[in-house]
């Protein structure tokens, strides 16, 4: 079987490269368009990207939009993956303008950052950004990790922060994505800490999204790591539980940005962020989910109405 | 080289195979999914693969809805299917069946349909019923063909299975989510290779299998006889 | 449907993405696997080393088809040195599961060229290459048309899968459908995923009968079906 493996393996190297001398040949094809590297000076267009999540989006399309009312060329390059797809493309150069959290961020840049406040988190970020990327003044919007209970559990057990979840006498299974698991404030860091009683992890890989409500509401699990923005938790009347002793990084929208961004463009993400407020986030969302709006219809009139365009 | 050096250590390491994340378990899990999602599509597909075959109507339906189903995305099925069921177990297995239908559906008609007409003729003319013709007559002959769409079902749903981990399904795909989320290439890549080396394992079997059961004659025919199989059936098949 | 009619705009542009994907590495599948298929197929017969190069030839390239395709195209970056989100990464992750699928059939699909017309054009005087280019080639046109309809199905399907590294295909729709929890939006993607494989299958049939027009006269002898494989 090794052998084989190993034919495998060759036989898949020659295949690559006949590939690519292939594709090579056919080069000049519209898929090599897009990653502009901004060698060519002051006059080629901001690239704003965003993850592949659509509340990113929006903030990536107010912050395109608005820059075009500046005056500026922007080049969209949206939904482009999640921290460890478009990090590497970041930390390149190849985009200019990319709305980030800034407590996921810098423990996707230091698996060992400390935490602490939102100030100290930004101050962290700082000086965990590899060269060519600033981070720009941080929003009151945020958009973090919780853990939430629905209503019922939390009347149920009387939960109202983190800590309660002591209350909880029945052993409880947690959903949320696998990196869970690893991190500071996962499900033993509960059992360790508070004294959680945790029978089972459940991995579910939409971020909290759907599946991981629809989980919770069924009862399937009685805790979710849900993000704080999202509008599904009012909806279902979700209970996100408080964190005083600040085991979740804080997690304000913060635009990083390369060294093609000129005072002119900073100045003008900087105004946006000062206007984006924790509630607008949750609305924008809401819009984007419950309404079906898409990206640029919500961000026109959210920029319309706070009077940036 | 190196990630791959690496990704065989980390396989090797007896740390990873004990607990409810471990090695062991998560193998299990693979195959259990797999196994039942296969079970039960052979249930539907081979008996029907098998009538259509033998009578040779409803063959215009089945080449359209297994065209189709082939071209379903399985993670959209996953998700859409995860929203109305919950997550765990079922949601996957539903669109692991969907997925290995088209291949054991063609395998089970094509098998029959490459029989020649005239030995099924033959056969109902010295007083065999039709019973007597599926059972000893078009299900040995069309076997090999059958055995080869179940074969490339298996290899489909064992890779694809990956995908249950989505949902909280479990399964080897928790090692290549969880590396994926944590930027652990070696974890991801680990996890790749028990997929394939569960697939090699399996092929291994199947052809192992095919020597075994396939009638002797049958083999010994093979090698004209599959070719001079009806001639719209493999173009139309798929 | 509000949400299809809405975004009109954005699914016609998701669709052209996703042609511009799939296209190409089902060309690509094609062209690759006529010369491999062929290498395997003519030394199916004999035996030692060459016996060897053509069983390990069908048995390695139908198990490309068992690496799950999420880790194959975040690997293949970091392999063949592309940018992670450039979208010849999926094009080269499609291109070696058709050839995966390709290959078998290419080699069943010159293996069902009756060894008598090819003794009789070699008798005619046909040299080894144009024997091949107009004799073994065209009559096992039918086969070959056979397995790559099967490819241009599953890569079709396949190519959504890109989505989830940010490449622009059909695919984005499941993801952002899922997230905002429109399931027009998942349904639009699912839809314009089957019609693009249905459309690209009837150009395929409609260029078999273009370039093999005595199929109808005289239906040529044919092999059983490849092995068909849609994985993710």
């Amino acid at each position: 079987m090794f052998t084989a493996a190993k034919g495998r393996l060759a036989w898949s190297a020659v295949a690559v490269g006949a590939v690519v001398a292939l594709a090579g040949c056919a080069s000049g094809d519209p898929l090599d368009e897009g990653t502009s590297t901004g060698e060519e000076g002051a006059a080629a267009p901001l690239v704003v990207s965003s993850q592949a999540y659509y509340s990113n989006e929006i903030i990536a399309e107010i912050y395109s939009q608005a820059l075009e009312e500046g005056g500026y060329e922007v080049d969209r390059e949206f939904q482009i993956g999640q921290r460890e797809v478009y990090l590497p493309e970041l930390e390149a150069g190849n985009i200019d303008v990319f709305p980030e959290y800034i407590g996921s961020l810098l423990q996707a840049l230091d698996s060992e950052a400390a935490g602490g406040t939102a100030d100290e988190v930004y101050a962290d970020l700082q000086e965990a950004l590899p060269g060519g990327l600033t981070a720009l003044e941080p929003a009151d919007a945020s958009d973090q990790n919780s853990w939430t209970v629905t209503r019922e559990f939390a009347d149920k057990y009387d939960l109202t922060d983190v800590a309660s979840l002591a209350n909880v006498t029945e052993p409880i299974s947690v959903g949320g994505n696998s990196e869970l698991a690893t991190r500071p404030y996962g499900p033993e860091a509960l059992e360790a800490q508070y004294g959680v009683p945790i029978a089972e992890v459940k991995s579910i890989e939409d971020s909290g999204g759907p599946l991981t409500v629809k989980a919770l509401v069924d009862n399937d699990i009685q805790l979710a790591n849900i993000y704080t923005a999202d509008p599904n938790i009012k909806a279902n009347d979700l209970v996100a539980l408080d964190d005083p002793d600040g085991i979740f990084f804080p997690d304000n929208v913060v635009t990083i940005v390369s060294d093609k961004v000129d005072a002119g463009a900073q100045k003008i993400l900087d105004e946006v962020n000062a206007a984006l407020s924790a509630d607008d986030l949750v609305s924008l969302n809401s819009e984007s989910v419950n309404d079906q709006k898409s990206a640029d219809v919500i961000a026109e009139a959210w920029l319309t109405e706070n009077g940036l365009i | 080289m190196n990630l791959i050096v690496d990704a065989i250590a980390w396989i090797l390491d007896p740390a990873h195979y004990g607990g409810p994340n471990g090695i062991g378990v998560r193998l299990i899990e693979h195959l259990w999914i797999s196994v039942v999602s296969l079970v039960i599509a052979g249930a539907i597909a081979i008996p029907a693969g098998f009538l259509i075959g033998h009578t040779g109507t409803g063959r215009a339906a089945a080449v359209l809805v297994s065209g189709g189903v082939r071209a379903l995305p399985t993670l959209g099925l996953i998700s859409i299917l995860g929203l109305s069921i919950g997550i765990g177990v079922q949601a996957p297995i539903i669109a692991f069946v969907v997925l290995a239908i088209p291949s054991m559906l063609a395998g089970a008609y094509a098998g029959f349909e490459a029989i020649d007409r005239r030995i099924v003729d033959s056969a109902r003319s010295v007083g065999m019923t039709e019973w007597q013709i599926v059972g000893r007559v078009e299900l040995p002959l069309g076997l090999p063909l059958l055995i080869g769409g179940i074969r490339s079902a298996t290899l489909q749903v064992i890779a694809t299975a990956t995908l249950a981990a989505y949902i909280s399904g479990g399964g080897l795909g928790s090692f290549i989510f969880l590396g994926l989320r944590t930027n652990d290439y070696t974890q991801m890549l680990a996890g790749s290779i028990l997929v394939i080396a569960l697939a090699i394992a399996f092929e291994g079997a199947f052809s192992a299998l095919q020597r075994l059961v396939v009638p002797a004659g049958v083999r010994a025919g093979q090698r004209t006889k599959v070719r001079s199989g009806s001639p719209r059936s493999a173009a139309e098949a798929e | 449907m509000n949400w299809v009619l809405n975004n009109l705009a954005l699914i016609g542009e998701r669709t052209l993405d996703h042609l511009a994907i799939a296209v190409p590495a089902i060309i690509l599948s094609f062209v690759l696997s006529v010369p491999i298929g062929w290498v395997a197929n003519r030394y199916r017969a004999s035996n030692g080393v060459l016996l060897w190069l053509s069983g390990s030839l069908l048995a390695v390239s139908g198990l490309l088809y068992a690496i799950p395709s999420l880790p194959l195209f975040l690997a293949l970056p970091a392999i063949i040195g592309t940018g992670l989100r450039d979208p010849i990464n999926v094009v080269i992750g499609l291109t070696l599961y058709g050839i995966a699928l390709m290959v078998r059939a290419t080699a069943d699909a010159l293996a069902s060229v009756d060894p008598n017309v090819e003794q009789s054009a070699t008798a005619m005087g046909f040299s080894g290459w144009s024997r091949f280019w107009k004799v073994e080639l065209p009559l096992a046109g039918p086969v070959l048309l056979a397995g790559i309809r099967v490819v241009s199905v599953s890569t079709v399907s396949l190519t959504t899968v890109g989505a989830v590294l940010g490449i622009e295909s059909l695919g984005l729709l499941f993801t952002d459908g899922l997230q905002r929890n429109i399931p027009g939006e998942i349904y639009a993607g699912i839809v314009l995923t089957i019609l693009i494989a249905v459309v690209l299958d009837g150009i395929l049939v409609l260029c078999g009968r273009l370039l093999m027009p005595w199929r109808h006269a005289a239906a040529p002898k044919q092999q059983a079906p490849t092995e068909l494989v849609v994985n993710a």
